[in-house]
């Protein structure tokens, strides 16, 4: 009987994987070049991790993978980890709390059930955490970090959205609706839905419009966070402290050269945000994002420490990566016994030189191969190069390899 | 093409007959007392009638093994909690059977609101038969931190001292006061619900059961707002864990075993008789409290130190060490009343005559594998390579899940003479059980129960030693 793959999961294939370790080596890279150190957390973590108040939503929650371990007869669950910023926060709790700034980096997978089954329950992500430090600052060096990421992938242009969680939340608690629904109302916002302001029904009706108002304005400048100030502070004065945020982001990024667009549509996120969120985007698909989390370092046991931080969606760069060229390729034959030893001493230094050194088994198709090695005892190397079909014979390994660099170079 | 129709047993089953009659259905062995599984609908040969445990009936049609069932809409809304299926369609509410489900507390804990429980410092312990959606009320209300023991039964029985609260299923708010408990919550109205396979009514002409099996709409929805509370009791916070030592007592099939016993140990405990038992029976031993609950919730809540010692069956043990080995409870003393077998049951029809031939047996898709003992049932299926297999977690009336909707069932059985009835046979014997007494290994911990515990355990032992076993 065969046996199918389980309902919402993807095999990676040799060529997904090619790409994988091309987005994980390059993001690896920028990050330990910004002074991000790798961290991996275990994909095991307890349920109650995340259901303290304010981490993740009950919607988010009510798709978690939790179960009872086998030591689960105390009635405590497990999760599998559904995200990896609060993993990074017990983490940070657990071991460097007494550091004044941390900085984190990570490629790891995050579980949640999906009802179709059409998309994946398991996402890939690589991420970066910003514990400490400088808030604006430090805002904007993870933008910085994740744009420079996503160029060394080749994905250009790279659109950046910004929205602030703080001045979602405070138009929201104006609003006057109940406990309950305006959690709820915060997590479909949160969840990239919206339309559901177009429905508040608050004790402050002149809000409610202005919050519809917010949600259809666009800018790209600090002049349009002043803007904002003029509009709405004086119906909602607790706004200022958001807004003194956002534009300071707003005006480094401009001071920076970087091009961005202040849309609070895009401001799709975690509830434990509180802070500017961003968004980068690329043909029209969400590649990642992020935003600053002030509160969840205290929420998981820890100082009050600012932080911030963003993740890369894998699947989603995948699918925009080109296939990645693979290494060339020598078979090697060994024609008698005598052939064997030499010829995998040839293949050892052929793999030193970054070719890709495979023994034919007999089942190869060596149209595959541009270059097939002949090795017979005593009779030196014979070289085939099947593009232009000409046989030639080396002496050593070091003249084949000559040759061989040569063939690349032209 | 054969319509078939999942019929609820137990509390629903005589309005389900009375409604099936006013729709013209003339059904026979479908009443009180009635041991047939499948009820007869004289004049319809293409109507497939079976009856199962309410909650198995959600289940059944869920994953279309029936085009409709009747049950009540709190076991469907329970499966939906966890699985998200838009395969059970809900049709109507059918008028009868109408209780609500409740967040409760013990009017003695002190707290007589959600709000007091939410800034409650230790982790909340949840009882419920419904733990789905008990998960689903925690997460729901921000609960910080809580376990949720999933039960068999008597969950208004365990607060304050076993457990914060439970989510029960009641007829009204009255009936929770007369049992000392106080609602914090209402999350849910429920009454008997037809409900469909939504392939079934894609598919096949269900029309005449959809047309007939109606008796008036009611609104059915989730309680936005908590009951009014009557909070005028005196607060008084309980203890989660005193210096009494608690006593657990079955009810079900071993209560007249256990009654016998503990009577000819010596052992008296005022409430505890044959018929209907107080879930608190007295006893004059000074420093125990006796509760009475299902057995097969014994072994959890002996691992958490709800209990310190419980009369339970060995088969019940060990389905809980299957799935927990490094749990802290373990057998204490050997009762040896109330033996039993645990059995592996196939349908008489089926030509296999051992666990061998069923191994060897060709199929097209995974063995299916019905029981009450899930864990005990997976440890057959896995250690016999039965793969591929399923499993199917049954809560009662499981012989009627062979042939159609199960290939194998792990039963316990005292003579054989049931499943004999139901036209099946026996092909493997798992393992003998009996009563035993069961107790947390961890214990010792607590010297100010020790004396007691030995008191009680050294009461039992002579009690099984002078013979004095029903």
């Amino acid at each position: 009987m065969k046996v199918p793959r389980c309902k919402g999961t993807r095999d990676l294939l040799p060529q997904d994987m090619a790409k994988f370790r091309r987005i994980e080596a390059e993001f690896r890279d920028c990050c330990l070049g910004w002074g991000y150190q790798e961290i991996r957390t275990p994909v095991l973590e307890y349920l109650h991790l995340f259901t303290s108040a304010g981490t993740l939503s009950p919607e988010m929650l009510g798709r978690v993978y939790s179960f009872l371990d086998w030591d689960g007869w105390s009635g405590e669950r497990v999760v599998l980890r559904p995200d990896g910023t609060i993993p990074a926060a017990r983490l940070y709790v657990e071991n460097f709390q007494n550091l004044p700034i941390a900085r984190f980096c990570y490629v790891e997978n995050m579980f949640a059930f999906e009802g179709t089954g059409k998309e994946s329950r398991e996402r890939w992500q690589c991420g970066a955490e910003l514990i400490g430090g400088s808030k604006a600052e430090g805002d904007v060096e993870l933008i910085s970090l994740a744009l420079e990421a996503i160029a060394k992938l080749g994905k250009k242009p790279v659109e950046l959205r910004l929205a602030h969680a703080g001045l979602i939340k405070t138009f929201l608690e104006g609003l006057g609706l109940s406990g309950e629904k305006e959690a709820d109302v915060l997590d479909q916002v949160f969840s990239g839905s919206p339309g559901v302001l177009g429905d508040l029904k608050g004790g402050n009706p002149e809000l409610a419009k202005n919050l519809q108002l917010l949600f259809g304005l666009k800018g790209n400048s600090p002049g349009f966070v002043e803007n904002l100030r003029g509009v709405f502070c004086s119906s909602l004065p607790a706004l200022e402290p958001s807004l003194d945020e956002l534009a300071r982001i707003a005006n480094l990024l401009t001071g920076l050269g970087f091009n961005y667009q202040i849309d609070f549509t895009s401001g799709r996120g975690f509830e434990y945000y509180t802070g500017i969120i961003f968004g980068f985007y690329s043909a029209g698909r969400r590649l990642g994002g992020g935003g600053r989390y002030d509160e969840l370092i205290p929420l998981v046991g820890g100082k009050d420490v600012c932080a911030s931080g963003f993740a890369l969606y894998i699947d989603e760069l995948m699918s925009l990566l080109k296939e990645v060229p693979p290494r060339e390729r020598v078979l090697l034959r060994a024609k008698d016994a005598a052939g064997l030893k030499p010829s995998l001493a040839l293949a050892r230094q052929l793999r030193d030189a970054g070719y890709v050194a495979e023994f034919d088994l007999g089942y190869r198709e060596t149209a595959d191969f541009r270059w097939v090695v002949n090795m017979r005892g005593g009779e030196g190397i014979e070289l085939l190069d099947q593009s232009s079909g000409k046989k030639r014979r080396k002496t050593s390994p070091a003249e084949l390899l000559k040759l061989l660099e040569e063939a690349r170079c032209k | 093409m054969q319509v078939k129709l999942a019929l609820p047993k137990g509390q629903l089953q005589d309005s389900t007959a009375d409604l099936l009659k006013e729709a013209g259905f003339t059904v026979s062995d479908y009443c009180d007392g009635s041991r047939s599984y499948r009820p007869q609908c004289s004049g319809d040969s293409g109507l497939f009638l079976k009856v199962f445990h309410e909650k198995d009936i959600a289940i059944q049609v869920a994953i279309g093994n029936y085009d409709l069932g009747i049950c009540r809409l709190d076991w469907v809304e329970e499966l939906l909690a966890k699985y998200h299926s838009e395969a059970v369609v809900k049709i109507r509410d059918l008028g009868y059977g109408k209780r609500s489900l409740y967040a409760v507390a013990a009017r003695s804990s002190g707290y007589s609101s959600l709000e007091a429980w939410k800034n409650h410092n230790d982790s909340l312990r949840i009882v419920s038969e419904y733990p789905n959606l008990a998960e689903t009320f925690a997460l729901k209300q921000r609960l910080r931190r809580f376990q949720i023991f999933p039960v068999w039964g008597s969950a208004g029985v365990y607060p304050p001292e076993n457990a914060e609260l439970a989510i029960i299923a009641e007829t009204s708010s009255r009936k929770l006061k007369e049992q000392g408990l106080v609602p914090v919550a209402a999350l849910l109205e429920s009454s008997a619900y037809l409900v469909a396979n939504r392939d079934s009514l894609e598919r096949k002409n269900l029309s005449r059961l959809l047309a007939s099996l109606s008796t008036g709409e009611a609104a059915v929805s989730y309680v936005k707002e908590p009951p009014a509370i009557d909070a005028s009791f005196e607060a008084q916070h309980t203890a989660r864990r005193g210096s009494s030592v608690s006593l657990a007592l079955p009810d079900g099939h071993q209560q007249r075993h256990v009654v016998a016993f503990l009577d000819r140990a010596g052992l008296k405990i005022e409430g505890y008789n044959a018929g209907k038992a107080s879930n608190r029976p007295r006893t004059d031993l000074k420093g125990v409290t006796v509760k009475v609950i299902r057995p097969q919730d014994m072994p959890l809540q002996v691992a958490n130190g709800n209990f310190d010692l419980a009369i339970t069956g060995t088969d019940w043990l060990r389905d809980h060490l299957y799935r927990f080995p490094s749990s802290p409870v373990d057998e204490v003393l050997v009762l040896g009343f109330g033996k039993v077998r645990i059995v592996a049951v196939v349908s008489k029809d089926l030509h296999v005559s051992s666990t061998d031939d069923l191994r060897k047996m060709k199929r097209d898709s995974a063995l299916r594998v019905a029981s009450e003992y899930v864990n005990i049932a997976d440890k057959y299926a896995h250690d016999n390579h039965l793969a591929p297999y399923k499993l199917i977690p049954t809560w009662g009336a499981s012989e009627a899940f062979l042939p159609e909707d199960a290939d194998v069932l792990i039963e316990n059985t005292e003579t054989g003479s049931t499943i004999a009835k139901h036209n099946l046979k026996i092909i493997d014997t798992l393992f003998e059980s009996s009563a035993c007494l069961i107790g947390n290994t961890e214990a010792k911990r607590w010297p100010e129960k020790k004396d007691r515990i030995a008191y009680l355990l050294e009461t039992m032992r002579r009690g099984v030693e002078a013979g004095c076993v029903s």
